[in-house]
């Protein structure tokens, strides 16, 4: 909302400087967005009288060459003829002026708007001594028909800023939507005039002004006769619980909207159009109360308020033609509908430049009505704005009384006598009121005095409530729907004492428990990451149609149940993810565009699965009480699944190339595998899977897996407990190439629910009885079955050595022709150590022989020759 | 005396045993010790001189034993002087070229330690999930519990509990991403005020929680816009809680995020879900309030920082989750993750959060 200070002070005399009010206002709640400085440093620029116009041919478009009188004749130098007195030639491309005009003269050394300096120069084989200056070139609106032309009376060679009263101050001020009747000067005048304390007359009959200003001034029942106008009928007075109509003939269709007022609507951010239309955009910005003029010559028959019929038509004055919706509430005649009520008019009874009688609407819609119409039609006025956040009702008589004096004014109207008043607003009720409530919830002491007089501001009325001293029953004024309970109450009072006289105190909190073990595992995970030398992103959940596809998904694939969103931001990203590999995808293509080939990257969050049974519409809890626990229920078993997953990816380089020498060898610099860096392959990818895993002290058991995204020959599964909790391993080739990424990229996906569900399980570590004596290591190879994986071969082993076996590792792998075909030889040692004596070789032998005969039973495994 | 001695001593006089022969035997060691130039060197000359078999002295105990016996004694006593000086000069010697040799290793392994000694890429924590955990300490340090809710959550959540009815004018302001089918009133939550009812309706009264999280508006990501966003919600329910606890809780809050000294602001404001309801700003932490004599990039010369929403819970809201609001009263504050970051880190572009270029997050490191 932008309020012209000008507009401002003529309701509210005696306010300080703008940027005083600004800050009174912000301190108030109304959020001063801008204060803007109009009209000013505006020097140089006169009154100047058209004297002769030549046309001027150029290439492209035609200009004038003509001669302006910028000094009265009597005050000119009397060594130069009265002819040539003040005048000078000026070059001007626009044609909305004729000789005899008075217009707005830049003379050379004038300054506009802006710093722009107006020097005298030669163009179109004339010297320009001057600029005649449009209305935006002074900065005080928008051009609309180009050249400002001033009324005859300007006196000549008076400064242009002085005479129109440019200086001026424009305050943008974002109302909130529970504040209606701020969209209007009569709003924030009453704000100003509180914060300052100043006096300002609303109500009470205050209407009579025929001071256009006076526009801004009404109040509650302030019209004088009554009788009957033109006729309305409202079928649907919910909807509509007030509608005014009053007749005005006589108007002068070609009559122009005076400097003043077109400047008024211009720096309120409107553009003048006609004095019709001009009226009653300066009520609604200045009253609060939308207008709307009918020409009476269209109409047919009575007006009346009606919900729309199924298939009737309306072509809005914006040129939409528009189906109806048995919802919508229109204003209608014999002709069927022509206006959607609160929201736009239509186009069959628009005022246009024959129009002499008009019906002048001013009504009350209801609020949510009016939202779902203009929600419905995607068609957002300022007259819907304000029905929306919710307009006075009793203001439409004091408002069309106040539009037709300005009428009157500008465009010679005549108001007839009857007027039309449907009126069924319900009485307004009171709110019980504890005066103690401010001080329950402000922290401060709010006395009673203090608590009557801020609400006797906002315009509340008090009376006392004879069964409670301590209470007061306050019926809030016709303009504040908002203030419905104490609590909207205990806000005014709150912000009009001022938010700054709070003091500032803590709550006294009972012992809290801290973090949830997953809240704490989720930091684990990603700490444990990140050390890994993987970088957190936090990627966009956006996918589209194909990706299940790009994945190489199977057709029953539980990340094939995407959630659409119903207003997605692009068509190609209207669902939400399943799993977090395709944003990683991205995030990693957009490094590797943007020249890091090594990747390494993680993401943790909410992945979307839609339940196996389709989502259906649940009844809504009533908000006026607790919901029951199966209420509560059903409206979570409407929701997608919505776990979190931790996934990874990598490519390029695990470790990077280094300059290092990988032993303290002099001189070996430059050269050998260390220094060229070591490639990511599948094992990276599964290490980071278990480094998530141990973060949370769960270890994860491989098993070869063939799953889609993965290299059905490189993919492993993850296992804890028996449960699956996740894969890693090299991606498909296919998925590689689909998603832009280097070969041989590598990625892990783990379930964090599963596996810190695993963590929980765990309990307390045990700790391990450490043995002081000395291990007893023995090696074995053993040849086996290359398809058997190594996991069997170890089992085998621990389970054959049994406890006395402290640890197992497998040095060395080889296949050759020695050991042949389709088979491996598997290099393991044996630690075995006992808690209470240091074992003899027969032990240690035999404890060898026994894991080997296991691996033998269970794997086929012979020892190596 | 000579001519009364029976015994010619042509074997000391001739034999290696006698003083002659032993002192030659000795100096020739010593002069072949001081000559040994390193430790192989000396490791010969011991064998040839000290203790080897061909060395004089070892030769000659193994003529001791030829000696008549009235002899042994003295030419023993000579043979283990002579040993002992040779030993010690050959320990001496040992330990000079050892040292020797010592320093020319330790010289000849010096390496370039500026060298770059990088051998494993780093990772880094996303800026925002170090904020958000840094934020949440605070609070739980105060004794707060961290409360969560889904992202996808249902209407009844996100607006009508949180008393914004079906047709509010502050709905079209959250921009909501509605989720299909439609009429099932699932969205994608607009803010992480949900939560509030969440942890109204599953947890004992009092309730006092902070809730980080993602929420989502229908906008195009650009510098300033971006359609998912984090939140952290703090909501305080109890007996006897005021505006003022709020300020006080809201002062805690910015000293964490912008430091200490800095002036907090409440400003009068409007959500549906709190009443009264204010804005929070902070003191810019760059010009503290000094803008108007030195223009400030960070506060655009506003001399504040808008922080967040706050307010006082409003009845609805505690009467949808069954809670008596003239028993009970609380207080709710919310801000957004992304801004506050940019604020206090200098990030220009909003879109740098969810682009996932690692030049961006590494160098906020493991904590931020």
């Amino acid at each position: 909302m932008l309020i012209l200070m000008s507009w401002l002070r003529e309701q509210v005399p005696g306010l300080p400087p703008a940027r005083a009010v600004a800050d009174a206002l912000i301190r108030a709640g109304f959020e001063v967005e801008g204060v803007e400085a109009v009209g000013q440093g505006l020097t140089g620029v006169v009154v100047g009288e058209v004297l002769a116009i030549e046309e001027v041919a150029a290439k492209k478009k035609s200009v004038r060459w003509c001669q302006v009188r910028v000094a009265a004749p009597a005050a000119a130098d009397p060594a130069v003829s009265d002819q040539d007195a003040g005048v000078r030639g000026v070059i001007c491309g626009a044609f909305n002026f004729a000789v005899g005009d008075r217009i707005a003269v830049a003379l050379p050394g004038a300054v506009l708007p802006g710093g722009f300096e107006i020097t005298a120069r030669k163009t179109y084989g004339h010297v320009s001594d001057g600029m005649i200056c449009s209305a935006s070139e002074l900065g005080i609106g928008e051009d609309h028909d180009g050249i400002m032309v001033l009324p005859p009376g300007a006196p000549l060679g008076a400064h242009v800023a002085e005479l129109l009263d440019l200086a001026d101050d424009v305050l943008d001020i974002a109302i909130t939507p529970d504040r209606g009747y701020a969209l209007s000067i009569r709003g924030i005048a009453r704000e100003a005039a509180t914060a300052f304390g100043l006096s300002y007359a609303d109500a009470d009959g205050s209407v009579d002004s025929t001071d256009a200003g006076g526009a801004a001034r009404a109040g509650a029942g302030g019209v004088a006769d009554a009788g009957a106008g033109y006729p309305v009928t409202v079928e649907d007075t919910t909807a509509c619980d007030r509608y005014v109509a009053r007749v005005i003939t006589g108007v002068d269709p070609a009559a122009a909207t005076p400097l003043r007022w077109a400047r008024r609507l211009s720096l309120s951010g409107m553009r003048p159009i006609s004095a019709a239309v001009d009226v009653t955009n300066v009520i609604m910005l200045g009253l609060g109360q939308p207008l709307h003029a009918f020409d009476r010559a269209k109409l047919s028959g009575a007006i009346v308020v009606r919900r729309a019929r199924a298939g009737e038509r309306l072509l809005t004055l914006d040129g939409v033609d528009r189906t109806l919706d048995p919802e919508d509430l229109v204003i209608a005649d014999d002709s069927g509908p022509i206006a959607l009520a609160g929201v736009m008019g239509g186009a069959s009874t628009e005022i246009s430049a024959s129009t002499t009688d008009i019906v002048l609407e001013a009504a009350h819609f209801d609020p949510i009505v009016v939202a779902r119409g203009a929600r419905r039609h995607r068609l957002f006025s300022e007259a819907s704005r304000r029905f929306e956040r919710g307009v006075d009702p009793a203001l439409p008589p004091a408002a069309a009384q106040a539009a037709i004096r300005l009428f009157t004014e500008l465009a010679g109207g005549r108001a007839e006598p009857g007027l039309t008043d449907v009126d069924h607003r319900r009485a307004p009720s009171a709110i019980r009121f504890p005066l103690s409530e401010p001080t329950r919830l402000g922290g401060r002491l709010y006395s009673d005095e203090s608590v009557r007089g801020r609400l006797t501001d906002v315009g509340c009325l008090l009376e006392d409530d004879g069964a409670d001293e301590g209470a007061v029953l306050v019926t809030p004024p016709s303009w504040r729907p908002d203030l419905t309970r104490p609590a909207d109450l205990v806000e005014e009072v709150m912000r009009l004492e001022g938010y700054d006289t709070i003091p500032v105190t803590l709550p006294r909190l009972p012992a809290g428990r801290g973090l949830t073990p997953s809240q704490r595992h989720v930091r684990a995970v990603a700490r444990a990451l990140a050390y890994e030398g993987l970088t957190e992103v936090m990627t966009l959940p956006f996918v589209g149609a194909g990706t299940a596809d790009l994945l190489g998904l199977p057709d029953n694939d539980r990340r094939r149940a995407a959630v659409r969103i119903a207003n997605p931001i692009a068509e190609d990203a209207a669902y939400l993810r399943t799993t977090l590999l395709p944003g990683l995808f991205d995030a990693a293509a957009r490094n590797i565009g943007r020249g890091d080939p090594d990747i390494a990257l993680f993401e943790i969050g909410q992945v979307f699965r839609e339940p196996r049974e389709p989502a259906r519409p649940v009844p809504t809890p009533s908000v006026l009480t607790r919901p029951s626990q199966d209420e509560v229920a059903a409206l979570d078993a409407a929701l997608p699944e919505q776990p979190r997953r931790v996934a990874g990816v990598l490519a390029g380089l695990r470790e990077p190339a280094t300059v290092l020498p990988g032993h303290a060898v002099a001189g070996s610099a430059g050269g050998g595998a260390l220094a060229k860096g070591r490639p990511a392959d599948w094992a990276d990818a599964v290490e980071a899977a278990h480094a998530a895993a141990r973060a949370v002290g769960v270890e994860l058991t491989a098993t070869a897996d063939e799953h889609a995204p993965w290299h059905p020959g490189r993919c492993a599964a993850l296992w804890v407990d028996g449960e699956l909790v996740g894969h890693a391993g090299e991606l498909h080739p296919r998925v590689i190439g689909a998603a832009g990424l280097p070969p041989r990229t590598v990625a892990f996906e783990l379930g964090l629910e599963e596996l810190f569900a695993a963590a929980l399980r765990r309990g307390p570590v045990e700790a391990p009885v450490v043995s002081p004596y000395p291990p007893a290591d023995r090696d074995v190879a053993l040849v086996v079955e290359a398809a058997i994986p190594v996991t069997e071969v170890t089992a085998a082993l621990r389970e054959g050595a049994g406890e006395l076996l402290e640890s197992l590792t497998l040095f060395d792998v080889f296949e050759g022709a020695q050991i042949g075909a389709g088979r491996r030889s598997l290099a393991f040692g044996l630690r075995l150590r006992a808690i209470d004596r240091t074992l003899t070789a027969e032990e240690a032998n035999g404890i060898r022989d026994a894991a080997v005969a296991e691996a033998t039973r269970r794997t086929g495994a012979a020892l190596r020759a | 005396m000579t001519e009364t001695m029976t015994d010619p001593q042509p074997a000391a006089a001739g034999g290696p045993l006698d003083p002659a022969s032993l002192e030659a035997a000795v100096a020739e060691a010593l002069a072949a010790l001081a000559a040994a130039a390193d430790l192989t060197d000396l490791a010969a000359v011991r064998a040839a001189h000290v203790d080897g078999r061909s060395a004089a002295l070892v030769l000659a105990r193994q003529k001791l034993g030829s000696l008549p016996r009235e002899d042994r004694a003295d030419a023993g006593r000579r043979l283990n002087d002579a040993l002992g000086a040779v030993r010690d000069a050959h320990a001496t010697r040992l330990a000079e070229l050892t040292a020797e040799r010592d320093a020319r290793v330790l010289v000849e392994e010096r390496v370039d330690v500026t060298m770059p000694t990088r051998r494993r890429h780093a990772g880094a924590r996303h800026p925002l999930a170090v904020l958000s955990e840094r934020l949440v300490d605070t609070f739980v340090a105060m004794g707060y519990e961290v409360a969560e809710g889904p992202e996808v959550e249902h209407d009844w959540f996100n607006f009508e509990a949180l008393n914004f009815y079906p047709d509010h004018p502050a709905r079209s302001e959250h921009d909501t991403l509605f989720v299909e089918p439609a009429g099932t009133g699932r969205v994608l939550r607009t803010h992480t005020s949900p939560v509030q009812v969440r942890a109204l309706l599953s947890r004992p009264l009092p309730v006092y929680v902070v809730a980080p999280g993602r929420t989502y508006r229908n906008d195009t990501v650009d510098a300033t816009h971006s359609p998912v966003f984090g939140q952290l919600e703090c909501l305080a329910v109890d007996e006897g809680i005021t505006m003022a606890d709020l300020r006080g809780t809201l002062e805690v809050f910015a000293a964490e995020l912008f430091g200490t000294g800095l002036t907090t602001r409440l400003r009068p404001s409007y959500f549906p879900f709190t009443e009264p309801s204010a804005e929070l700003d902070v003191q810019c932490f760059n010009c503290r309030g000094e803008s108007a004599r030195q223009p400030c990039r960070v506060c655009s010369d506003e001399g504040w920082i808008e922080a967040g929403g706050c307010g006082m819970v409003d009845p609805n809201v505690l009467r949808a989750a069954g809670i008596d609001a003239t028993r009970y009263s609380g207080f709710a504050f919310g801000m957004g993750l992304e801004r506050a970051a940019m604020m206090r880190h200098g990030v220009r572009e909003i879109r740098d959060f969810v682009d996932g270029d690692v030049r961006f997050s590494l160098p906020f490191g493991i904590e931020g």
